[in-house]
């Protein structure tokens, strides 16, 4: 190796340095991300552990002292994030596809990516306020529709935006093909290129359920939350976010420890669908590079 | 000879229950059988068409005929209008913005280039296969089965399975894909996946077929498959293919077209193209010759 | 039998296919809805908002007081409390979220990217309820007795505004607008570690190993050639972090302290306008000034968050392009 002169190797010492350092630092913020994560993580789960009994499953919202549980809640979730995926996912789709599909590049088309995809972060709250203002006030009422709305809001944006990015990864070869065989423009998207993508968009539908499973700024206004059990969508009704909101901040033990456990379900939950979206997406992948 | 008889024909085969066809040829109605190809009926007129994309003007007055029961080749180097002609004859370039064809392709007497034309009915008699084995991704029979499904040509499975195998084994893929009907179509070899998207485009009996470099994407041998085969194919129907090989041309086609910057420079029977050809361009493109 | 397709008529009325047409007008009706909500939102929040407007003025946003029982209301205390709380959180989150994501670029062990890069979103699909739960339960109390002591004797040298801000001087109750910041910081450090990994990642390796050939180093090769080259990028993720933090509601709700007034020091409980949307909507009843107020808040909240996600997606969309 030639010789460096004591100027330039200084110079090339003090570079890595900065190199080594400054990478260092980096490994280091990893660790303390990662760390406080599984911080929170590690904490749900050693104080939500504890709580879960089958009464969690099994028994409604009862009074402190009695023995509780989060079958109400549950259930109410269900309904309502069901619900709002049954609403907010077709039209979502139907967004995508028209992004993907038909308006393209246009004006229009840019515009609807646009607005779809700041309402993609807009604040959850304000859905809420909204549906309130739609859906709740003039309607005389509280409902677990009016939640189910609130959250088909906020799953649709969501949807499109998946659903348009995979159509996008579908081979113009399909389209052109089925165009070839005299496919009409309904049939081309309905009959090959949705099929093509269809585990995709299950991984958005997923994510969007993952999403609103944990909404629960949008239901305080518009669900309410119900301590006792109730199916009617025409009613209040209860859900696991607002369960766990209003027995977090509660001064009694059992409430607490069901609200930890609550947001241990709720994790887990989430997580699961996450994990399961995941495989999907890796399956679609897959295909259409076979 | 009219499309509609060879298709019916064909159809009232496929009804019938004993005698099972091998290729789908038809055996009751008169089908003109020319010794030599060139001779054959003219399939499509091609009456002055102009191309554009945008402001860009990709054709210019390409006036052709193109043969029944023969290979049409088109060559030419890579920009000359070859495939945008191509595309014209089945309105693909319908389904480009900006796209624009003047001018007249008519076919059994018909302007399929016409405003009033259906293009999806232009689709289902001229098929088309691309340069890139492009099967759906679902079984090899659900890929045959969807011309015939989409446009309701059967009504009973009896029905499309009799479809399924002709066409496969028009497209001479049916030994090597019969047991294994409901697998993917893109687990298919290249070549056989290309033979796949031909058994598809067969299946709603087009009386043209239309092939967009269909070998450039294949091994020599699959090619080889492919180039017996459409000199099989060539015996019930009308292909028209663009190729950049002059190989392939000169061994498959029996009629060529030369390209040149958007004009037809000259056609004519494949042999006389390739031994004396009238044009000195014609001539310097085919001896490789050509700045 | 069905007529087979080749025997229908080639000349058909093609702009009238029924299939297409229906297709094309409800899937132009779906995405015209995605603007239509947007705009009704603007428009119910605006319009709830207005007898706010019409009583307060201009004085809604400046003014400082925040009196249910005389039925004054300022905005000032929770816009303040709610920049600033999104732009502490920011500070603390980016420095961090942009390590991790070099660190997972590039000078992670390959084998690790992978299930590192999935730990980092499966955290960004934790409910921010959770969150804030940990920040009541766990952070608070942490911070009551640990750190906000230990701020207040470090920083005592920084000179007050008298009677204005005293920084890290004030009674260390756990919850107020440091322990707020922190949480959002958690919150949206795995979005801004996933957003700038991508962007890091849609950078040619071209660019990179022209650097390297050069004989740069992996860091002079990110602020020389990469961050040059994805800048706007890098930026859209700060902003949709920041567009995150803005809207964030039940994280603070739990650690905020939900006193609305101005904070007179960065330790002091406060509020933001999402948590006072929350916290006192269940006293706002229809048709009263009080529930115009929150829709009001609301109106400023979605124009600001309109605005800072606008700005991200166009930072972010404009690299995308070219």
């Amino acid at each position: 190796m030639k010789q460096l002169s004591p100027a330039s190797r200084a110079r090339y010492f003090r570079r890595q340095l900065v190199d080594r350092v400054m990478s260092g630092l980096c490994m280091v913020a990893a660790g303390v991300g990662l760390v406080l994560l599984g911080l929170i993580l590690w904490m749900l789960f050693s104080n939500g552990i504890g709580g879960l009994k089958l009464s969690v499953f099994t028994n409604s919202m009862a009074q402190p002292g009695a023995e509780g549980g989060l079958a109400n809640a549950i259930v109410g979730s269900l309904i309502q994030v069901g619900l709002g995926a049954t609403i907010g996912a077709p039209l979502g789709m139907m967004v995508g596809v028209y992004l993907s599909e038909v308006g393209k590049e246009s004006k229009f088309a840019s515009v609807v990516r646009f607005v779809n995809d700041i309402l993609l972060s807009a604040p959850s709250v304000l859905i809420g306020l909204f549906v309130y203002q739609i859906a709740v006030a003039p309607m005389g009422g509280f409902s677990g529709f009016a939640g189910a709305l609130s959250l088909a809001l906020i799953a649709m944006p969501i949807v499109a935006r998946t659903t348009e990015d995979i159509l996008r990864l579908v081979p113009q070869a399909y389209r052109d093909g089925a165009v070839a065989l005299g496919s009409r423009e309904n049939e081309v998207v309905r009959k090959v290129v949705l099929p093509a993508a269809f585990s995709g968009i299950l991984t958005g539908v997923l994510l969007a359920v993952a999403r609103i499973a944990g909404e629960t700024a949008p239901l305080l206004f518009t669900s309410l939350g119900n301590t006792n059990w109730s199916t009617d969508l025409t009613q209040p009704m209860a859900s696991l976010p607002i369960a766990i909101y209003r027995y977090a901040g509660s001064p009694y033990p059992e409430w607490v420890s069901l609200a930890w456990t609550g947001a241990m379900l709720i994790t887990v939950g989430v997580l699961v669908l996450n994990i399961l979206s995941r495989f999907s997406h890796a399956a679609v992948a897959g295909k259409s590079q076979g | 000879m009219s499309l509609m008889t060879k298709e019916a024909s064909e159809t009232v085969e496929a009804g019938a229950p004993a005698p099972r066809s091998i290729r789908g040829t038809p055996t009751s109605a008169p089908v003109v059988k020319p010794t030599a190809a060139v001779t054959a009926a003219t399939r499509i007129k091609i009456q002055d068409i102009n191309a554009f994309y945008g402001e860009k003007q990709a054709l210019f007055g390409v006036n052709l005929e193109i043969p029944d029961n023969a290979v049409t080749a088109f060559i030419g180097a890579s920009g000359c209008g070859k495939s945008t002609l191509l595309r014209c004859l089945n309105r693909m370039n319908d389904t480009i913005p900006g796209a624009r064809v003047e001018g007249r392709i008519l076919m059994d007497g018909i302007d399929v280039n016409g405003t009033e034309i259906d293009p999806v009915q232009v689709r289902t008699r001229i098929g088309m296969v691309f340069q890139k084995p492009n099967p759906f991704p679902i079984s090899i029979y659900e890929n045959i089965a969807y011309g015939p499904r989409t446009h309701k040509l059967t009504s009973s499975k009896a029905e499309l399975d009799e479809i399924v195998e002709r066409s496969l084994r028009r497209a001479a893929l049916w030994d090597e894909v019969k047991d294994r009907l409901g697998k993917p179509g893109l687990g298919l070899s290249g070549g056989q996946q290309q033979r796949l998207v031909i058994a598809r485009a067969l299946a709603v009996s087009p009386a043209v077929i239309l092939m967009d470099e269909p070998c450039s994407a294949l091994d020599p041998i699959a090619t080889a498959h492919i180039e017996a085969l459409l000199d099989e194919l060539r015996k019930h129907t009308c292909i028209v293919m663009v190729t950049h090989s002059m190989a392939q041309a000169a061994r498959v086609s029996q009629v060529t077209a030369f390209f040149h910057m958007g004009k037809l420079i000259e056609s004519g029977p494949t042999d006389q193209i390739f031994t004396m050809p009238k044009v000195e361009q014609t001539h310097d493109y085919i001896t490789g010759r050509f700045g | 039998m069905t007529t087979p397709a080749a025997h229908r008529p080639l000349i058909g009325a093609r702009r009238m296919h029924l299939g297409d047409t229906t297709f094309r007008i409800s899937l132009f009706a779906a995405g015209a809805l995605v603007i239509i909500v947007l705009f009704s939102i603007l428009a119910i929040m605006f319009a709830g908002g207005k007898l706010a407007f019409d009583t307060f003025g201009l004085g809604f946003i400046t003014g400082t007081e925040w009196n249910p029982v005389t039925q004054i209301y300022g905005a000032l205390p929770a816009i303040t409390g709610t920049l600033m709380t999104a732009i502490l959180a920011l500070l603390i989150a980016w420095p961090i979220g942009f390590g991790i994501a070099f660190f997972l670029t590039e000078t992670c062990p390959v084998k690790l990217r992978g299930p590192l890069g999935v730990a980092v979103e499966l955290l960004a699909a934790i409910p921010s309820i959770v969150y804030g739960m940990w920040g009541f339960f766990v952070l608070a109390p942490f911070m009551a007795e640990y750190v906000q002591p230990w701020l207040t004797s470090t920083f005592i040298w920084i000179p007050p505004i008298p009677d204005t801000f005293y920084w890290f001087t004030a009674p260390p109750i756990g919850v107020g607008l440091i322990t707020a910041s922190l949480i959002l910081a958690i919150m949206i450090l795995p979005f801004i570690a996933a957003t700038t990994r991508d962007v890091l990642l849609s950078t040619p390796q071209l660019l990179k190993d022209g650097a390297y050939a050069m004989g740069a180093t992996r860091w002079e090769a990110l602020t020389g050639v990469v961050i040059p080259a994805v800048r706007g990028s890098l930026f859209g993720a700060v902003f949709l972090g920041l567009g995150r933090a803005l809207g964030e509601t039940m994280a603070v709700v739990f650690v905020i302290g939900n006193a609305i007034r101005m904070p007179d020091s960065l330790m002091a409980p406060s509020a933001t306008i999402a948590s006072v949307v929350a916290n006192s909507f269940p006293e706002a009843e229809p048709g009263t000034l009080d529930l115009a107020v929150l829709l009001a808040l609301g109106f400023i909240l979605f124009v600001v968050s309109f605005g800072v996600l606008a700005i991200a997606r166009l930072l972010l969309r404009q690299e995308r392009m070219s």
